[in-house]
Protein backbone atom coordinates (compact mmCIF):
# COMPACT_ATOMS: atom_id res chain seq x y z
CA UNK A 1 0.00 0.00 0.00
CA UNK A 2 2.61 2.06 1.05
CA UNK A 3 4.95 0.82 -2.01
CA UNK A 4 7.50 3.76 -3.37
CA UNK A 5 9.45 2.80 -6.64
CA UNK A 6 12.44 4.95 -7.45
CA UNK A 7 12.71 7.00 -10.85
CA UNK A 8 14.61 9.29 -12.93
CA UNK A 9 12.55 12.84 -14.25
CA UNK A 10 13.27 12.90 -17.61
CA UNK A 11 11.26 15.60 -19.12
CA UNK A 12 9.22 18.41 -17.22
CA UNK A 13 6.14 18.73 -19.00
CA UNK A 14 4.36 21.78 -17.78
CA UNK A 15 5.37 25.94 -16.88
CA UNK A 16 3.93 25.42 -13.52
CA UNK A 17 5.90 22.36 -12.56
CA UNK A 18 2.78 20.60 -11.73
CA UNK A 19 3.67 17.07 -14.14
CA UNK A 20 6.89 15.46 -15.45
CA UNK A 21 7.85 12.56 -17.09
CA UNK A 22 9.64 10.07 -15.12
CA UNK A 23 11.33 7.16 -16.44
CA UNK A 24 10.76 3.31 -14.15
CA UNK A 25 13.13 1.18 -15.52
CA UNK A 26 12.56 2.10 -18.97
CA UNK A 27 8.93 3.01 -18.61
CA UNK A 28 8.13 6.92 -18.82
CA UNK A 29 4.63 7.83 -17.18
CA UNK A 30 3.83 11.20 -17.04
CA UNK A 31 4.34 11.95 -12.68
CA UNK A 32 2.75 14.70 -10.56
CA UNK A 33 5.66 16.46 -9.09
CA UNK A 34 3.52 19.38 -6.93
CA UNK A 35 4.46 17.84 -3.43
CA UNK A 36 8.66 18.88 -4.65
CA UNK A 37 8.02 21.56 -6.77
CA UNK A 38 9.62 23.50 -3.78
CA UNK A 39 12.58 21.83 -3.49
CA UNK A 40 13.81 22.53 -7.16
CA UNK A 41 13.36 19.99 -9.67
CA UNK A 42 15.64 19.13 -12.28
CA UNK A 43 15.43 16.78 -15.49
CA UNK A 44 18.15 13.60 -14.81
CA UNK A 45 16.83 14.27 -10.98
CA UNK A 46 16.04 10.76 -9.15
CA UNK A 47 12.43 10.69 -7.22
CA UNK A 48 10.53 8.02 -5.15
CA UNK A 49 6.87 7.67 -6.76
CA UNK A 50 3.79 6.76 -4.83
CA UNK A 51 0.09 6.75 -6.40
CA UNK A 52 1.32 8.64 -9.10
CA UNK A 53 3.15 11.70 -7.11
CA UNK A 54 6.67 11.97 -6.19
CA UNK A 55 7.08 12.05 -3.04
CA UNK A 56 10.73 13.40 -2.24
CA UNK A 57 14.22 13.64 -4.02
CA UNK A 58 16.32 10.91 -3.64
CA UNK A 59 20.15 11.63 -2.62
CA UNK A 60 22.40 10.04 -4.44
CA UNK A 61 25.25 11.43 -1.85
CA UNK A 62 23.56 9.32 0.87
CA UNK A 63 22.76 6.51 -0.76
CA UNK A 64 26.78 6.31 -1.84
CA UNK A 65 27.59 7.04 2.08
CA UNK A 66 25.47 4.17 3.28
CA UNK A 67 26.68 1.60 1.02
CA UNK A 68 30.17 3.10 2.08
CA UNK A 69 29.82 2.58 5.90
CA UNK A 70 28.26 -1.17 4.96
CA UNK A 71 31.28 -1.76 2.88
CA UNK A 72 33.60 -0.90 5.68
CA UNK A 73 32.00 -2.96 8.03
CA UNK A 74 34.18 -5.46 9.22
CA UNK A 75 37.39 -3.98 7.70
CA UNK A 76 38.61 -2.70 11.06
CA UNK A 77 38.58 -6.28 12.17
CA UNK A 78 40.41 -7.57 8.80
CA UNK A 79 42.79 -5.53 9.54
CA UNK A 80 43.36 -6.50 13.21
CA UNK A 81 43.64 -10.07 11.96
CA UNK A 82 46.14 -9.32 9.85
CA UNK A 83 48.54 -7.54 12.15
CA UNK A 84 47.94 -10.46 14.72
CA UNK A 85 48.81 -12.77 12.08
CA UNK A 86 52.10 -11.30 11.80
CA UNK A 87 55.41 -13.17 12.60
CA UNK A 88 58.23 -11.34 12.72
CA UNK A 89 59.22 -12.67 16.96
CA UNK B 1 22.82 4.55 -9.12
CA UNK B 2 19.43 2.84 -10.39
CA UNK B 3 18.60 2.32 -6.39
CA UNK B 4 17.38 -0.90 -6.29
CA UNK B 5 20.16 -3.30 -7.28
CA UNK B 6 22.94 -1.39 -5.00
CA UNK B 7 20.96 -2.26 -1.91
CA UNK B 8 20.56 -5.94 -2.85
CA UNK B 9 24.62 -6.57 -3.37
CA UNK B 10 24.89 -10.25 -2.05
CA UNK B 11 28.64 -9.28 -0.71
CA UNK B 12 27.25 -6.55 1.29
CA UNK B 13 24.21 -8.33 2.85
CA UNK B 14 26.94 -11.04 4.21
CA UNK B 15 29.20 -8.35 5.83
CA UNK B 16 26.26 -6.85 7.53
CA UNK B 17 24.60 -10.26 8.40
CA UNK B 18 28.17 -11.10 9.79
CA UNK B 19 28.15 -8.30 11.80
CA UNK B 20 25.04 -8.98 13.31
CA UNK B 21 25.90 -12.37 14.36
CA UNK B 22 28.92 -11.22 15.40
CA UNK B 23 27.01 -8.92 18.17
CA UNK B 24 23.67 -10.93 19.09
CA UNK B 25 24.74 -12.85 22.25
CA UNK B 26 22.93 -16.08 22.33
CA UNK B 27 21.01 -15.41 25.20
CA UNK B 28 19.74 -12.07 23.68
CA UNK B 29 16.36 -12.15 22.82
CA UNK B 30 14.91 -9.21 21.07
CA UNK B 31 11.28 -8.48 19.78
CA UNK B 32 10.99 -6.29 17.01
CA UNK B 33 7.93 -4.76 15.53
CA UNK B 34 8.27 -3.53 12.17
CA UNK B 35 5.86 -1.01 11.57
CA UNK B 36 5.10 -1.30 7.96
CA UNK B 37 3.43 -4.06 6.12
CA UNK B 38 5.98 -3.05 3.27
CA UNK B 39 8.64 -4.04 5.75
CA UNK B 40 7.11 -7.35 6.96
CA UNK B 41 6.54 -8.29 2.58
CA UNK B 42 10.50 -7.74 1.91
CA UNK B 43 11.67 -9.60 5.21
CA UNK B 44 9.62 -12.80 3.72
CA UNK B 45 10.41 -12.25 0.24
CA UNK B 46 13.52 -11.41 0.71
CA UNK B 47 14.09 -14.67 3.27
CA UNK B 48 15.93 -12.22 5.80
CA UNK B 49 14.17 -14.23 8.49
CA UNK B 50 16.12 -17.21 7.45
CA UNK B 51 19.22 -15.84 7.36
CA UNK B 52 19.03 -13.60 10.83
CA UNK B 53 19.93 -15.28 13.92
CA UNK B 54 16.87 -17.07 15.45
CA UNK B 55 16.97 -14.90 18.59
CA UNK B 56 15.42 -12.11 16.49
CA UNK B 57 11.81 -12.02 16.36
CA UNK B 58 9.56 -10.37 14.25
CA UNK B 59 6.52 -8.62 15.11
CA UNK B 60 4.31 -7.83 12.94
CA UNK B 61 3.00 -4.45 13.15
CA UNK B 62 -0.16 -2.35 11.95
CA UNK B 63 1.16 -0.47 9.64
CA UNK B 64 -1.04 -1.72 6.32
CA UNK B 65 -3.51 0.56 6.54
CA UNK B 66 -5.80 -1.85 4.34
CA UNK B 67 -5.49 -4.23 7.13
CA UNK B 68 -6.35 -1.66 9.94
CA UNK B 69 -9.80 -0.81 8.19
CA UNK B 70 -12.45 -1.59 10.55
CA UNK B 71 -15.13 -4.26 8.23
CA UNK B 72 -17.77 -1.61 7.68
CA UNK B 73 -16.12 0.98 6.54
CA UNK B 74 -16.29 -0.25 2.78
CA UNK B 75 -20.17 -1.22 3.35
CA UNK B 76 -20.76 1.99 4.43
CA UNK B 77 -20.14 4.05 0.85
CA UNK B 78 -20.45 0.60 -0.96
CA UNK B 79 -24.32 0.37 0.17
CA UNK B 80 -24.70 3.81 -1.06
CA UNK B 81 -23.39 3.26 -4.78
CA UNK B 82 -25.11 0.01 -4.69
CA UNK B 83 -28.71 1.64 -4.19
CA UNK B 84 -27.74 4.56 -6.59
CA UNK B 85 -26.78 3.60 -10.05
CA UNK B 86 -25.11 7.54 -10.90
CA UNK B 87 -22.56 7.11 -7.84
CA UNK B 88 -18.90 5.28 -8.73
CA UNK B 89 -16.97 3.39 -6.19
CA UNK B 90 -13.23 3.96 -6.53
CA UNK B 91 -10.16 2.53 -4.83
CA UNK B 92 -7.01 0.95 -4.86
CA UNK B 93 -6.30 -2.50 -5.80
CA UNK B 94 -5.56 -3.17 -2.35
CA UNK B 95 -9.15 -2.41 -0.89
CA UNK B 96 -10.91 -4.34 -3.81
CA UNK B 97 -10.97 -7.76 -1.99
CA UNK B 98 -11.57 -6.36 1.64
CA UNK B 99 -14.60 -8.41 2.73
CA UNK B 100 -16.75 -5.88 4.31
CA UNK B 101 -20.88 -7.16 5.83
CA UNK B 102 -21.96 -7.96 2.33
CA UNK B 103 -18.92 -8.85 0.39
CA UNK B 104 -16.21 -7.34 -1.04
CA UNK B 105 -16.23 -4.26 -3.63
CA UNK B 106 -15.69 -6.98 -6.27
CA UNK B 107 -18.59 -8.51 -5.11
CA UNK B 108 -20.34 -5.36 -5.29
CA UNK B 109 -18.73 -5.04 -9.13
CA UNK B 110 -20.17 -8.48 -10.09
CA UNK B 111 -23.66 -7.42 -9.27
CA UNK B 112 -23.90 -4.15 -10.95
CA UNK B 113 -22.23 -1.52 -8.76
CA UNK B 114 -20.32 0.65 -10.67
CA UNK B 115 -16.67 0.03 -8.77
CA UNK B 116 -13.73 0.64 -10.37
CA UNK B 117 -10.25 0.08 -9.72
CA UNK B 118 -7.35 3.70 -9.50
CA UNK B 119 -3.90 3.76 -9.17
CA UNK B 120 -4.08 7.24 -7.90
CA UNK B 121 -6.47 9.93 -6.74
CA UNK B 122 -5.89 11.81 -9.87
CA UNK B 123 -7.82 8.90 -11.23
CA UNK B 124 -10.97 8.83 -9.34
CA UNK B 125 -10.55 12.84 -9.89
CA UNK B 126 -10.70 12.49 -13.83
CA UNK B 127 -13.18 9.73 -14.00
CA UNK B 128 -15.25 13.01 -12.02
CA UNK B 129 -14.88 15.15 -14.70
CA UNK B 130 -15.02 12.65 -17.75
CA UNK B 131 -18.49 11.90 -16.51
CA UNK B 132 -20.28 14.90 -15.40
CA UNK B 133 -23.73 12.93 -14.70
CA UNK B 134 -22.10 10.50 -12.29
CA UNK B 135 -20.69 11.04 -8.90
CA UNK B 136 -17.48 9.62 -7.75
CA UNK B 137 -16.72 8.65 -4.31
CA UNK B 138 -12.64 8.27 -3.68
CA UNK B 139 -12.13 5.66 -0.79
CA UNK B 140 -9.35 6.93 0.46
CA UNK B 141 -6.96 5.13 1.94
CA UNK B 142 -3.54 5.09 3.78
CA UNK B 143 -1.04 6.87 6.19
CA UNK B 144 0.93 9.96 5.88
CA UNK B 145 2.37 8.65 2.96
CA UNK B 146 -0.91 8.71 0.62
CA UNK B 147 -2.67 11.53 2.64
CA UNK B 148 -0.79 14.47 1.03
CA UNK B 149 -1.79 12.89 -2.61
CA UNK B 150 -5.46 12.88 -1.76
CA UNK B 151 -5.17 16.45 -0.34
CA UNK B 152 -3.87 17.70 -3.59
CA UNK B 153 -6.29 15.83 -5.37
CA UNK B 154 -9.07 17.66 -3.57
CA UNK B 155 -7.35 20.82 -3.92
CA UNK B 156 -7.13 20.37 -8.03
CA UNK B 157 -10.83 19.44 -7.63
CA UNK B 158 -11.85 22.73 -6.11
CA UNK B 159 -9.60 24.89 -7.92
CA UNK B 160 -11.38 22.83 -11.26
CA UNK B 161 -14.69 23.57 -9.46
CA UNK B 162 -15.63 19.63 -9.87
CA UNK B 163 -18.52 19.03 -7.84
CA UNK B 164 -19.10 15.81 -8.63
CA UNK B 165 -16.09 14.37 -6.92
CA UNK B 166 -16.07 13.54 -3.17
CA UNK B 167 -13.17 12.08 -0.44
CA UNK B 168 -14.79 9.18 1.76
CA UNK B 169 -11.26 9.61 3.87
CA UNK B 170 -9.92 6.63 6.06
CA UNK B 171 -6.35 8.18 5.83
CA UNK B 172 -4.38 7.49 9.59
CA UNK B 173 -1.19 8.85 11.22
CA UNK B 174 1.24 6.17 12.20
CA UNK B 175 2.37 8.09 15.87
CA UNK B 176 -0.72 7.28 17.44
CA UNK B 177 -1.17 3.82 16.44
CA UNK B 178 2.26 2.93 17.66
CA UNK B 179 2.21 4.63 21.00
CA UNK B 180 -1.51 2.81 21.40
CA UNK B 181 0.55 -0.99 20.97
CA UNK B 182 3.27 0.11 23.08
CA UNK B 183 -0.15 1.23 25.92
CA UNK B 184 -1.47 -2.30 25.51
CA UNK B 185 -1.09 -4.16 28.72
CA UNK B 186 1.91 -7.02 28.45
CA UNK B 187 3.18 -5.79 24.94
CA UNK B 188 6.69 -7.03 25.68
CA UNK B 189 8.69 -4.79 22.68
CA UNK B 190 12.52 -4.33 22.48
CA UNK B 191 12.52 -1.47 19.46
CA UNK B 192 10.65 -0.63 16.36
CA UNK B 193 11.87 -0.61 12.75
CA UNK B 194 10.07 2.97 11.73
CA UNK B 195 7.96 3.26 8.64
CA UNK B 196 9.71 4.67 5.54
CA UNK B 197 7.31 6.08 3.17
CA UNK B 198 5.76 7.72 5.92
CA UNK B 199 8.16 9.39 7.07
CA UNK B 200 9.02 10.78 3.81
CA UNK B 201 6.30 12.81 4.75
CA UNK B 202 6.68 13.50 8.87
CA UNK B 203 10.44 13.00 9.09
CA UNK B 204 12.08 11.66 12.02
CA UNK B 205 10.58 14.29 14.68
CA UNK B 206 7.46 12.77 15.53
CA UNK B 207 9.02 9.64 16.47
CA UNK B 208 10.57 11.38 19.80
CA UNK B 209 8.10 10.35 21.91
CA UNK B 210 8.42 6.31 21.22
CA UNK B 211 12.00 7.26 22.66
CA UNK B 212 11.58 9.71 25.20
CA UNK B 213 8.00 8.60 26.80
CA UNK B 214 8.65 5.00 25.58
CA UNK B 215 12.39 4.13 26.21
CA UNK B 216 12.18 2.64 23.00
CA UNK B 217 14.47 2.93 19.98
CA UNK B 218 13.13 3.29 16.98
CA UNK B 219 15.24 2.78 13.47
CA UNK B 220 13.64 4.67 10.17
CA UNK B 221 13.94 2.43 7.68
CA UNK B 222 14.20 1.58 3.83
CA UNK B 223 12.75 -1.60 2.02
CA UNK B 224 15.73 -3.24 0.19
CA UNK B 225 16.97 -6.06 1.99
CA UNK B 226 20.41 -4.02 2.63
CA UNK B 227 17.65 -1.25 4.10
CA UNK B 228 16.57 -3.65 6.60
CA UNK B 229 19.57 -5.32 7.85
CA UNK B 230 21.41 -2.43 8.45
CA UNK B 231 18.62 -1.01 10.19
CA UNK B 232 18.21 -4.10 12.54
CA UNK B 233 22.06 -3.56 13.15
CA UNK B 234 21.66 -0.10 14.04
CA UNK B 235 18.40 -1.53 16.34
CA UNK B 236 20.35 -4.03 17.91
CA UNK B 237 23.75 -1.80 18.62
CA UNK B 238 20.87 0.60 20.70
CA UNK B 239 19.48 -2.53 22.47
CA UNK B 240 23.10 -4.01 23.07
CA UNK B 241 24.53 0.11 24.36
CA UNK B 242 20.77 0.56 26.59
CA UNK B 243 19.95 3.23 24.29
CA UNK B 244 16.63 4.43 22.70
CA UNK B 245 17.09 6.90 20.23
CA UNK B 246 14.91 7.55 16.93
CA UNK B 247 18.11 6.99 14.17
CA UNK B 248 17.11 6.93 10.12
CA UNK B 249 18.67 4.56 7.89
CA UNK B 250 16.58 5.77 4.84
CA UNK B 251 18.62 9.08 4.96
CA UNK B 252 18.71 8.87 1.24
CA UNK B 253 14.89 10.06 0.94
CA UNK B 254 13.99 10.98 4.40
CA UNK B 255 14.66 14.33 5.82
CA UNK B 256 14.52 15.06 9.65
CA UNK B 257 12.09 17.44 8.98
CA UNK B 258 10.03 15.27 6.56
CA UNK B 259 8.16 17.03 2.92
CA UNK B 260 7.54 20.95 4.34
CA UNK B 261 5.21 21.03 1.36
CA UNK B 262 3.55 17.96 1.76
CA UNK B 263 2.90 18.40 5.78
CA UNK B 264 1.36 21.94 4.57
CA UNK B 265 -0.56 20.80 1.94
CA UNK B 266 -1.84 18.02 3.87
CA UNK B 267 -2.61 20.30 7.30
CA UNK B 268 -4.63 22.57 4.90
CA UNK B 269 -7.13 20.06 3.84
CA UNK B 270 -6.98 17.75 6.25
CA UNK B 271 -7.64 17.85 10.87
CA UNK B 272 -7.45 15.12 12.74
CA UNK B 273 -10.62 13.24 13.87
CA UNK B 274 -11.18 12.82 17.70
CA UNK B 275 -11.21 9.35 17.63
CA UNK B 276 -11.05 6.55 15.03
CA UNK B 277 -11.16 3.15 14.89
CA UNK B 278 -8.84 0.25 13.84
CA UNK B 279 -9.28 -3.31 13.24
CA UNK B 280 -8.25 -5.07 16.59
CA UNK B 281 -6.79 -2.45 18.31
CA UNK B 282 -10.49 -0.23 18.72
CA UNK B 283 -10.68 3.54 19.15
CA UNK B 284 -7.40 5.65 19.19
CA UNK B 285 -7.22 9.16 19.71
CA UNK B 286 -6.15 11.83 17.06
CA UNK B 287 -5.62 8.67 15.04
CA UNK B 288 -7.58 9.68 11.60
CA UNK B 289 -7.79 12.20 9.25
CA UNK B 290 -10.82 13.87 7.79
CA UNK B 291 -11.59 16.75 5.58
CA UNK B 292 -11.69 19.87 7.07
CA UNK B 293 -15.14 21.64 7.09
CA UNK B 294 -13.91 24.15 4.41
CA UNK B 295 -13.58 21.63 1.71
CA UNK B 296 -17.14 19.89 3.04
CA UNK B 297 -18.56 20.15 -0.66
CA UNK B 298 -16.03 17.34 -1.25
CA UNK B 299 -16.89 15.39 1.60
CA UNK B 300 -18.49 11.90 0.64
CA UNK B 301 -18.97 11.72 4.97
CA UNK B 302 -20.93 14.83 4.45
CA UNK B 303 -22.08 14.86 0.79
CA UNK B 304 -23.94 11.45 1.60
CA UNK B 305 -24.48 11.86 5.36
CA UNK B 306 -22.97 8.20 5.53
CA UNK B 307 -24.30 5.98 8.30
CA UNK B 308 -21.77 3.77 10.78
CA UNK B 309 -21.96 0.03 9.52
CA UNK B 310 -20.94 -2.08 12.49
CA UNK B 311 -19.80 -5.51 11.38
CA UNK B 312 -19.20 -8.27 13.79
CA UNK B 313 -16.24 -10.65 12.99
CA UNK B 314 -16.07 -14.22 12.41
CA UNK B 315 -15.13 -14.95 16.31
CA UNK B 316 -12.66 -17.49 15.54
CA UNK B 317 -10.94 -15.45 13.38
CA UNK B 318 -7.69 -13.79 15.87
CA UNK B 319 -6.67 -10.28 13.85
CA UNK B 320 -6.59 -8.57 16.81
CA UNK B 321 -4.18 -10.64 18.32
CA UNK B 322 -1.81 -11.11 15.09
CA UNK B 323 -2.08 -7.28 14.76
CA UNK B 324 -0.56 -7.16 18.35
CA UNK B 325 2.16 -9.95 18.09
CA UNK B 326 0.50 -11.76 21.07
CA UNK B 327 0.18 -15.03 18.15
CA UNK B 328 1.86 -15.31 14.92
CA UNK B 329 -0.27 -15.04 11.75
CA UNK B 330 -0.36 -19.17 11.27
CA UNK B 331 -1.12 -19.67 14.86
CA UNK B 332 -4.59 -18.31 14.11
CA UNK B 333 -7.83 -20.74 14.11
CA UNK B 334 -8.63 -19.84 10.52
CA UNK B 335 -5.26 -19.11 9.29
CA UNK B 336 -5.00 -21.67 5.74
CA UNK B 337 -7.95 -23.75 6.06
CA UNK B 338 -10.74 -21.10 6.22
CA UNK B 339 -9.03 -17.55 5.69
CA UNK B 340 -6.91 -17.81 2.65
CA UNK B 341 -5.47 -15.03 0.04
CA UNK B 342 -8.13 -16.14 -2.64
CA UNK B 343 -11.48 -16.22 0.21
CA UNK B 344 -9.46 -13.72 2.82
CA UNK B 345 -12.24 -13.53 6.56
CA UNK B 346 -9.92 -11.10 8.12
CA UNK B 347 -7.97 -8.17 6.19
CA UNK B 348 -4.66 -9.20 7.04
CA UNK B 349 -5.35 -11.79 4.23
CA UNK B 350 -6.16 -9.39 1.91
CA UNK B 351 -3.25 -7.17 1.01
CA UNK B 352 -0.07 -8.47 -0.24
CA UNK B 353 1.50 -6.78 2.60
CA UNK B 354 -0.43 -8.01 5.15
CA UNK B 355 0.89 -10.26 7.36
CA UNK B 356 -1.05 -13.35 7.09
CA UNK B 357 -1.16 -13.19 3.32
CA UNK B 358 2.80 -12.45 3.91
CA UNK B 359 2.99 -15.57 5.48
CA UNK B 360 0.15 -17.55 3.48
CA UNK B 361 2.26 -16.95 0.39
CA UNK B 362 5.76 -17.33 1.55
CA UNK B 363 4.93 -20.54 3.73
CA UNK B 364 6.21 -23.19 1.58
CA UNK B 365 9.65 -21.24 0.73
CA UNK B 366 10.41 -19.91 4.48
CA UNK B 367 11.94 -21.65 7.63
CA UNK B 368 9.93 -19.67 9.47
CA UNK B 369 6.92 -22.71 9.87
Amino acid sequence: MCLAIPGKIVEMVDDQNQYAIIDVSGVKRKVNISLIKNEGVHVNDWVLIHVGFAMNKISEKEAKEQLQLLQEIGEDMEALEEVRGYQFE
Amino acid sequence: MRYIDEFRNPELIRKTLDEIERIVDANDHFRIIEACGGHTYSIFHFGLQKLLPKNIEFIHGPGCPVCVLPPGRVDEVLTIAAKNSDVVFTAFGDVMRVPGKFGSPLNYKATGTDVRMIYSPLDALNIAIKNPDKKVILFAIGFETTAPSTAITVLNAKELNIDNFFVYSNHVKIVPVLQSILDQPNMKIDGFIGPGHASVIIGAKPYEIIAKKYKKPIVISGFEPLDILQSILMLIKQLKRGEAKVENQYKRVVLEKGNVSALEIMNQVFEDRPAFEWRGLGAIQNSGLKLRPEFEKWDAEVYFNVEKIIVEENKDAQCGEVLKGIIKPNQCKLFGKVCTPDNPIGALMVSSEGACATYYNHMFSSVAF
